[in-house]
């Protein structure tokens, strides 16, 4: 098939509603912050680049090869678009290949797509860009090493993350998400570091300059190895204990009161005197939810705006 | 199989192919958000949803085939629903036993399953509507009338026009393989490092080809004046037309929620 929906893009009607207006506000800062980066360092040049390059990633999904068991690697491209393009183009044309994704060939929903663009965009990238930039200084053998590490460590923590969303929105529960997601994930992951190695080994060889040490040091700075770090820790210590103890976390969930948070009725979640006249029935559900994305339009706005001032300044 | 093949809009001449973009795409998402405000098991509500995407497909002059056919995209990902129909409690309504293991589905488990899949089943076929009868271009340019970062609309419109080139391009690389893996040493064969290598070097070669396009394309777009940025020469008015359609949407819309949750 040509486009093969890997288990990793969610569909609208998978999520509840507060968890998809929640990761689209999330999503929205950081692409935000990638913006304003990218518009602060980036001439103009760069919209072509980001724009081809984000339909190289789009075409370099199609390119599998096959694993054991009749099953096919291919790649997401996190990890690969950070390490050459840097991470807040990275962030940039990710966003852009789950947008276009969602938008022209349903592969992956409307409404939850600020959740597949953390996921997938930002996530993978995030973590991929971090273990490569700690390698830099290493061996040729050690960065590739390290950047397939990334790779791997970069689809898990999307899968652990689609797993938490899909957990908290009452979709699946935790004793078999978080096995079954992190199971799949796992030989994913070793799909994608392999490729992702190969790939760069590649570019090595051939344009030794893309992957220098100046061009790489150039593009951000070591603060970046912080939150990408910090995700790729969390995913180590979480996944083996989201897959052999989910009980424990639910517990731990269900004490915090997350679950019921995230499933209950918008409506619910509105202190009383919001909604008054829609009285307290159903029907004040859908008014929820338009002032829900309305909040989220509106943070979006001023989010733009802050940009717009800054560029100008 | 060619690239072009990829792109979903279906040319046509039709109220809905002519409706401002902006209007559709708010009426899409407005659509989606009622779809997964609906409660589980909400029938009425479900199929009167279903009769708004069947008389939007009729005015739109889309083969009702078309948006089916393309409507079971999102069925694999219901895997990761379907254990909710053992898990969530309520009645059991069957039981089977597996070596030690017992699965018992509960009616409200079912339900629940059964609402997630009409849920995404619905929500797909309406993005699909919006895809066929509007173009991307279109798209990209109301996104920038619907305050979207600028700098995004451009990649992605940059994205759009080079996706089906670099798709191609793939393509040919694929084929190029299998024409040359005709006859692999078995022992190669079997060693998914190897081919793991081989694709990367096949992806590898994508990336420079479309490092040094993007080199080209900029050249030729600045020896064009382009300064960043997208200009159109088709402005998109709001007309009479396009706010009537969005009011009326948004009141069938509207009355789909009042009618589920007060029938």
């Amino acid at each position: 098939m040509y486009l093969s929906p890997t288990p990793l893009h969610i569909p609208d009607g998978f999520l509840s509603i507060l968890i998809s207006i929640l990761f689209w506000a999330i999503s929205i800062i950081f692409v935000g912050l990638a913006i304003c980066r990218s518009q602060k360092e980036l001439e103009d040049r760069q919209i072509p680049l980001m724009g081809v390059m984000a339909a190289f990633i789009f075409a370099a999904q199609m390119i599998n090869f096959p694993v054991a068991g009749g099953t096919s690697g291919h790649l997401l491209g996190g990890a690969l678009a950070a390490i050459t393009l840097g991470p807040w183009a990275g962030i940039l044309v990710m966003t852009s290949v789950v947008a276009l994704q969602g938008l022209l060939f349903q592969d992956g929903g409307l409404l939850v797509m600020g959740a597949n663009i953390f996921n997938m965009g930002i996530l993978t990238t995030l973590v991929g860009y971090s273990f490569y930039r700690i390698a830099i200084h290493q061996k040729k053998n050690i960065r590739l090493a390290s950047a397939g590490i990334a790779a791997f460590l970069g689809v898990l923590a999307a899968a652990l993350m689609t797993a938490i969303q899909l957990w908290l929105s009452g979709t699946s529960p935790a004793k078999i998400v978080f096995p079954a997601m992190l199971g799949i994930h796992s030989l994913i992951g070793i799909g994608e570091a392999l490729i992702t190695v190969a790939t760069l080994g590649f570019i090595y060889k051939v344009r030794p300059t893309i992957l220098s040490l100046q061009n790489i040091e150039e593009k951000a700075k070591k603060g970046w190895v912080i939150p990408g770090f910090t995700i790729a820790i969390l995913v180590v210590l979480l996944s083996p204990l989201a897959s052999t103890n989910p009980d424990g976390l639910e517990k731990v969930a269900n004490e915090l009161g997350f679950i019921e948070l995230s499933q209950a009725s918008i409506f619910e979640i509105f202190p009383d005197y919001i909604l008054p006249i829609f009285g307290d029935g159903n029907f004040s559900n859908i008014f929820a939810g338009i002032i829900g994305l309305l909040l989220v339009g509106l943070f979006a706005y001023f989010i733009g705006k802050f940009i717009n001032k800054r560029k100008t300044s | 199989m060619n690239a072009s093949s990829l792109d979903r809009y279906q040319r046509a001449e039709s109220l809905i192919h002519q409706l401002d973009p902006r209007i559709k795409i708010l009426l899409s998402m407005l659509f989606i958000l009622s779809n997964v405000l609906l409660p589980d098991g909400a029938a009425i509500g479900f199929f009167l949803s279903w009769m708004l995407i069947l008389l939007i497909n009729i005015i739109s002059k889309l083969q009702l085939s078309f948006i089916l056919k393309r409507s079971f995209i999102a069925l694999p990902f219901t895997l990761a629903a379907i254990t909710v129909i053992f898990t969530l409690p309520g009645e059991t309504i069957a039981e089977w036993e597996i070596g030690s293991w017992v699965l018992t589905a509960t009616d409200s488990g079912l339900l629940r399953f059964l609402s997630i899949l009409v849920r995404s089943w619905l929500s797909v076929q309406v993005a699909i509507l919006l895809t066929a009868t509007t173009t991307f271009p279109d798209i990209a340019h109301s996104l920038r009338h619907l305050h979207f970062p600028k700098i995004l609309i451009s990649i992605l419109s940059f994205m759009y026009r080079y996706l089906f080139v670099l798709s191609e391009e793939a393509q040919r690389l694929l084929k190029a393989r299998a024409a040359r893996a005709a006859r692999i040493p078995k022992e190669k064969a079997r060693s998914f490092l190897w081919q793991a290598k081989v694709a990367g070097n096949m992806v590898g070669q994508l990336f420079v080809r479309s490092l040094e396009r993007s080199e080209r394309v900029y050249s030729a777009m600045q020896a064009r004046g382009f300064r960043g940025q997208f200009l159109t020469l088709s402005p998109h008015h709001l007309r009479n037309k396009d706010y009537l359609i969005g009011v009326i949407g948004f009141t069938l819309l509207m009355s789909i929620q009042f009618i589920q949750f007060n029938i």
